[in-house]
């Protein structure tokens, strides 16, 4: 065995790197996010951006490749780890009181696995345009895809809103423990800066959600409207 | 002098191959002084008083020293009073008539040996797969010839202050032994004497656990809450520095030669 294969398999190894990954994932959700704050810029701004993106080309499917292989990674080593911890306690207490570890850590595996059915049902929403099919590949009239007003469409359905809204609170709370955990897995800590940076994963995560649920929200009170309407 | 009477329930278990399960027992005329342990002396003499079986746990120093004494009481490793060992928890911080929930430490690494007696000898693999230094022979150096500063020393001594009870690993939700092994090893490198071997040490003791089969952390910080010597999860992390840097820098011991020895 290759050190780099021990070094993957050992203990410390698996959590840094779901830590790694896991911060690459970070990183997409903010850009991700930010992104779609462009829905407030109107339809011009936002399909042109749509544009950018899909006219990448070569880098556009060197991001989509490197996603899903951090992606696939996150999610295997962290069906591994979950099988090596529950061989660790074969038996369970009778009474158990946690008291230093949260909800959000403590339900990491669960909103894991939704967030991984979320990922492939909003892949299928807005990328393939197989949840609403009857509004996707519409073009505007600069003759560009129309995202802006397949966003406005979606997010008009009270149910899909509501979806959304339920996978946003459930990344949250999962990036409210793993955006600040990645540091200490890492080793990241000192006394002069880990006060502040274990606030990390709560700012990140509430940032997230309001930036995330803005534009929908916004769609759904009829501020964000299909153009002409 | 107030007494108090209690419901104990006890986790029974004959050996490690039979099942085990919880058993209540009365016990009457507990003192309030007294220690958890006392509390369970009182309890074994009613029940040898019936001719029944006492309850086997382990104990030794009772001074909150020596690591013996273990106890997963009301959910929480040695009661969850903060830094204190099962030895050290007294009655008073119970109630007459309370109900008591007393298990042994669960982990697949730490086998119940009987009742609430579990087999640590994997924190002991673990330290003998790196938790020294190699010292030369001969009279002993002079004290204090090797200047180590203040904060270090203090922080290996925190780290030292380590009595391998093992209520990290009981307290984790995985079943971790990562507080223990950090600690051992942060207490020796934080000192001169721990340089030499410390990238291959935190090599060797890191695997040593994972051989063990202890979970993995996932940063619930329950073994910083539960440590009877409140070993900060600040150990952990320096314990991944040095593993991350033993795996990608240290150039492992050359195996196949002789040496020069």
């Amino acid at each position: 065995m290759s050190w780099f294969s021990s070094y993957v398999r050992s203990s410390i190894g698996a959590k840094q790197v779901m830590a790694a990954t896991g911060l690459a994932m970070v990183l997409f959700a903010i850009v991700h996010m930010l992104g779609h704050l462009g829905m407030f810029s109107g339809q011009d701004a936002y399909n042109a951006y749509a544009h950018f993106l899909q006219t990448l080309g070569g880098p556009k499917w060197i991001a989509r490749g490197g996603l899903l292989a951090v992606f696939v990674v996150h999610v295997a080593s962290a069906m591994r780890l979950v099988a090596r911890n529950r061989a660790a306690r074969p038996v369970a207490y009778a009474v158990y009181k946690p008291v230093r570890s949260t909800l959000m850590s403590r339900t990491m595996a669960m909103t894991g696995l939704v967030l991984l059915a979320f990922i492939i049902y909003h892949l299928l929403h807005f990328t393939l345009g197989m949840v609403q099919p009857e509004f996707f590949h519409k073009l505007d009239q600069a003759g560009r895809y129309d995202a802006y007003s397949m966003f406005v469409r979606g997010f008009q359905n009270v149910g899909i809103f509501a979806s959304y809204l339920v996978a946003i609170l459930l990344l949250s709370l999962h990036l409210g423990h793993g955006a600040s955990s990645w540091l200490q897995s890492l080793g990241l800590r000192h006394p002069k800066y880990s006060p502040k940076l274990d606030k990390l994963g709560p700012a990140i995560s509430l940032i997230l959600f309001l930036g995330y649920m803005a534009p929908p929200t916004a769609v759904l009170l009829g501020l964000i409207k299909l153009p002409g309407a | 002098m107030s007494t108090m009477n209690l419901t104990v329930h006890v986790w029974r278990q004959k050996d490690a191959r039979s099942p085990g399960k919880m058993v209540p027992y009365k016990v009457s005329g507990v003192s309030e002084h007294a220690s958890f342990l006392e509390m369970l002396d009182v309890l074994n003499e009613q029940l040898i008083d019936k001719g029944e079986e006492p309850i086997a746990f382990d104990h030794d120093c009772r001074e909150g020293i020596c690591g013996m004494c273990s106890l997963m009481i009301d959910g929480r490793p040695h009661g969850g009073q903060a830094g204190t060992t099962t030895c050290q928890l007294h009655m008073r911080k119970f109630k007459n008539g309370d109900e008591i929930y007393v298990e042994p430490w669960r982990a697949a690494a730490f086998p119940v040996l009987r009742d609430l007696c579990v087999d640590r000898t994997a924190f002991e693999k673990v330290q003998q797969a790196g938790g020294f230094v190699t010292a030369n022979v001969g009279s002993a150096p002079d004290a204090n010839s090797v200047p180590i500063a203040k904060e270090a020393a203090d922080r290996a001594f925190e780290a030292a202050a380590c009595i391998g009870c093992g209520a990290c690993v009981a307290a984790c939700p995985n079943g971790s032994a990562m507080l223990y092994v950090a600690a051992k090893l942060t207490h020796l490198h934080m000192l001169p004497q721990g340089q030499p071997e410390r990238l291959h040490r935190a090599q060797a003791m890191v695997n040593a656990m994972d051989a063990a089969g202890f979970g993995n952390c996932s940063n619930h910080y329950e073994c910083e809450a539960a440590c009877p010597k409140d070993i900060s999860r600040d150990t952990i992390a320096l314990m991944n520095r040095d593993f991350t840097k033993g795996t990608f820098a240290h150039r492992p011991r050359d195996t196949k030669g002789d040496g020069a020895g």
